[in-house]
């Protein structure tokens, strides 16, 4: 986002787009990135209510992947995931750049 | 009360894109409540964690109306926004329901929000507290406060070579709020997220004041590996160190209890500001905090057992 | 169409936020504020007005209540003094830097220690800095005159800036006086229905306010409060003008008595203007160019306008119902040494701390004031220049 003179902002501090921390990235934060594997998930969504950022992505109740662009890699997912072998793994960002 | 069936088909009102550090539970905690409230909630928030890493200028990770005035306040500036609303209804001038919900931190509601939060629950005013306590002033760096666990090394109270942590048990904040004779209290963690949210459904669907406490475990401050953030919350409970129940309108009902209490050394040794706990001088820190733990906890199953008549 | 009462400045405060009824009033008790809240709670007893009165537990949370209220569209109103004020002061500055239009009546009174009920400026002058508008009142009348303007102002889309419309403890806030007030349907017509910019409760339109706003943001929000206190002047002026022509009793940023062709001239706030004005009379019948200017709008603080009405004189004595420890003279006397350099102003100038905790100002010290002036007309500013009024020295 670029920077505003005052004369172009609201007054008061006030922000007027309601959640555009989503325009944020956090993703980058990363470590180690959760893999999902999409056979194994049974989509009980213990992974999507446990996520502190929001990145379990849905579609009409259903797990369809990670928001990749938010996920800071803290593991909790992969860590809840009851499924043997877990549905989610996280691997090392590097491991996973160098293939 | 919905399951998570349910919840998941509602609109996500916590963006990501915060800046919370990985594996924040309170961060858990916000968004369970805010799927469990919907969209037509005002929030406010103490000064602390989560208003500072879901609002940083121009950024806002709030899809609720949100309000964040100072430290102590959240319960005082949310009672002027429900009266607002209060009046404005009666005018005629709104005509939705509104939620109302104050958040504030252990700091900002053990400490020096209590006074605000206290008037604000005997004023009657139809909203929620919910105070995510993770044990300590987490946002400036991990200091004490009145709802830090006994014997827990923060950075006020270090594990020194003469003084083992904090002295003190923690403020029964509770059982404060249950003294207030509000319809509604409640302690619940997002550990447990079906628990969170019907006690959250509940306190907003009861009018007048409601108050809940919400353990929010800091992979930071409490210095343990962070993917295990639901499982140390959920451990709380088991250990009875958390007992989660609610209080509505007297009545008191323990909603988990555990077959096995687990020992609480369990949780303390995974967690780094306990490690000192375990030298051989400090182990009666230890058996102090169980013999505190299984004091509450058989007091509560007598007071619930009793509360039903 | 007005009418005719009786009523104390407390009263007189009542009786125009009865008029005005907003929508929220927080509120805790503080002497000499007290009869000032329990009026308008018999107003709400009664249910003559539509508030809700939200009777809170400090007044850190009266602010922030009225913070939070304010925020959420409704037009919000406090009252407070002194250590209340004081308490309240972080809010305070909160509320001026949310931009919310919020309307406070503050009884002056002495900032404790020791404890002391009585009347100084010391509570109001400590926050002239907190971004808030402050308009002082001289009586009663003007108790009331100001509160119902305060509203338009605060509420000006141009301003958008709390106002403190603050009037001496006991003086006025406990001494019966005859005054004028309007009737009900001209106020509220005149004032107008507040819509507010933004609200809380527009849950379809979800707005975050109170950010953290850091290195990159915060210098352009206070530019902006600056703007507001920038543009504030000519509104105050604007809004005292319309409402003369409704109520017969216009209003200005100061106001100059016996001042056009005044050699020596008193610079005061609040009741003192009163006797300052009586002791001018007697001065004028004997001969002497006294005058007096009067500030109603201490924030912001008119500086041309307070130059040009100086201009003529050649000793002015400021006088400060407070002290700015460490200081060079009271906040009053230091903005108008500031006022007058560079406008030209070869006057002598001289500063009286009077009044302290609530010790009576008579017009036998301001009759001291002027003759001291006498002197220092012709020989200028003298080197104790910080004096003082009703001390035992």
């Amino acid at each position: 986002m670029s920077e505003k003179t005052w004369t172009e902002i609201p007054i008061g501090g006030a922000i007027e787009e309601a959640g555009n921390a989503e325009t944020y990235e956090t993703g980058s934060w990363r470590t180690y990135r959760p893999l999902w594997n999409e056979e194994t998930c049974i989509h009980c969504l213990r992974c999507w209510v446990a996520c502190p950022d929001s990145s379990i992505l849905l579609s009409e109740g259903k797990m369809t992947g990670i928001d990749l662009e938010h996920c800071k890699g803290c593991g909790i997912c992969a860590f809840e995931c009851p499924v043997d072998p877990k549905a989610i793994e996280m691997k090392l960002e590097t491991d996973v750049e160098n293939g | 009360m919905p399951g998570l069936k349910q919840l998941a088909q509602r609109p996500e009102l916590m963006a990501g894109g915060h800046r919370a550090c990985a594996g924040c539970l309170p961060m858990t905690a916000m968004r369970q409540t805010l799927l469990t409230a919907g969209k037509d909630t005002v929030c406010g928030c103490a000064t602390g964690c989560v208003e500072v890493v879901t609002t940083i200028y121009p950024y806002t990770a709030w899809r609720t109306p949100f309000i964040h005035s100072a430290f102590e306040n959240s319960a005082a500036t949310i009672s002027g926004a429900e009266a607002a609303y209060r009046s404005l209804r009666k005018q005629g001038r709104v005509d939705k329901e509104i939620n109302f919900i104050a958040f504030g931190g252990d700091g900002g509601t053990y400490d020096i929000g209590l006074q605000a939060l206290s008037g604000a629950m005997e004023r009657g005013h139809n909203m929620l507290y919910i105070c995510y306590d993770n044990q300590a002033y987490m946002n400036t760096g991990i200091q004490r406060s009145g709802g830090t666990p006994k014997g827990t090394a923060t950075s006020t109270t270090p594990a020194g070579k003469v003084v083992p942590g904090k002295k003190q048990f923690p403020k029964p904040l509770t059982e404060i709020m249950i003294a207030h004779n509000i319809p509604y209290v409640a302690q619940c963690t997002p550990g447990f997220p079906k628990d969170l949210s019907d006690k959250v459904e509940k306190a907003l669907t009861i009018e007048g004041p409601a108050f809940i406490n919400m353990l929010a475990p800091c992979t930071r401050g409490w210095r343990y590996p962070m993917e295990e953030s639901m499982e140390v919350a959920r451990l709380a409970v088991d250990t009875c160190l958390w007992p989660i129940f609610e209080v509505e309108h007297g009545k008191i009902r323990v909603t988990r209890k555990p077959k096995e209490k687990v020992p609480i050394a369990k949780w303390l040794e995974n967690q780094g500001r306990f490690r000192h706990l375990f030298k051989e001088e400090n182990r009666h820190i230890i058996d102090e905090i169980q013999e505190e733990i299984d004091r509450y906890w058989e007091l509560l199953l007598k007071r619930e057992e009793l509360s039903q008549t | 169409m007005s009418r005719r009462l009786i009523l104390t400045g407390n009263d007189a405060a009542a009786e125009a936020m009865r008029q005005i009824d907003p929508d929220v009033v927080a509120a805790f008790p503080i002497t000499p504020q007290t009869e000032l809240m329990h009026k308008f709670a018999e107003h709400v007893a009664d249910g003559e007005v539509k508030a809700e009165l939200v009777l809170v537990e400090s007044e850190h949370s009266a602010m922030s209540a009225t913070v939070g209220a304010a925020a959420a569209g409704a037009r919000s109103m406090t009252a407070t003094s002194a250590n209340g004020l004081a308490l309240m002061w972080e809010i305070v500055y909160i509320a001026a830097s949310y931009r919310l239009p919020i309307v406070m009546p503050v009884v002056n009174r002495a900032l404790s220690g020791p404890i002391n009920i009585h009347c100084d400026h010391s509570d109001t002058m400590g926050c002239r800095d907190t971004g808030w508008i402050q308009l002082y009142s001289e009586n009663a009348q003007e108790v009331y005159d100001n509160v119902i303007q305060a509203i338009r102002i605060a509420e000006s889309p141009e301003v958008l800036l709390p106002v403190m419309v603050t009037f001496d403890g006991f003086i006025i806030s406990h001494t019966a006086e005859v005054l004028e007030a309007l009737e009900d349907d001209p106020v509220r017509n005149w004032i107008g229905e507040y819509k507010p910019k933004y609200t809380l409760l527009d849950t379809d339109n979800p707005m975050t306010f109170g950010p953290l706003d850091l290195q990159d943001y915060y210098f352009e929000h206070k530019r902006q409060q600056m703007e507001a206190m920038r543009a504030a002047p000519a509104t105050v002026k604007k809004i005292g003008k319309l409402y003369g022509e409704m109520s017969g009793r216009p209003y200005d940023l100061i106001e100059g008595y016996q001042l056009e062709d005044a050699e020596l001239a008193v610079v005061a706030l609040g009741s003192t203007c009163g006797t300052a004005k009586v002791v001018i009379d007697e001065l004028r019948a004997k001969g002497t160019k006294a005058g007096l200017l009067k500030i109603r709008c201490f924030r912001p603080f008119p500086e041309a306008e307070i130059a040009a009405a100086l201009k003529g004189a050649k000793a002015i004595a400021v006088l400060d119902r407070s002290v700015s420890f460490g200081a060079p003279g009271g906040p009053v006397h230091k903005e108008i040494k500031a006022a007058l350099f560079g406008s030209g102003s070869s006057a002598g100038l001289v500063n009286y701390i009077y009044g302290l905790g609530g010790r009576d100002i008579s017009m036998e010290h301001i009759h001291e004031a002027f003759a001291d002036l006498e002197t220092v007309a012709g020989e200028g500013t003298p080197a104790d220049a910080i004096r003082f009024l009703g001390l035992r020295e």
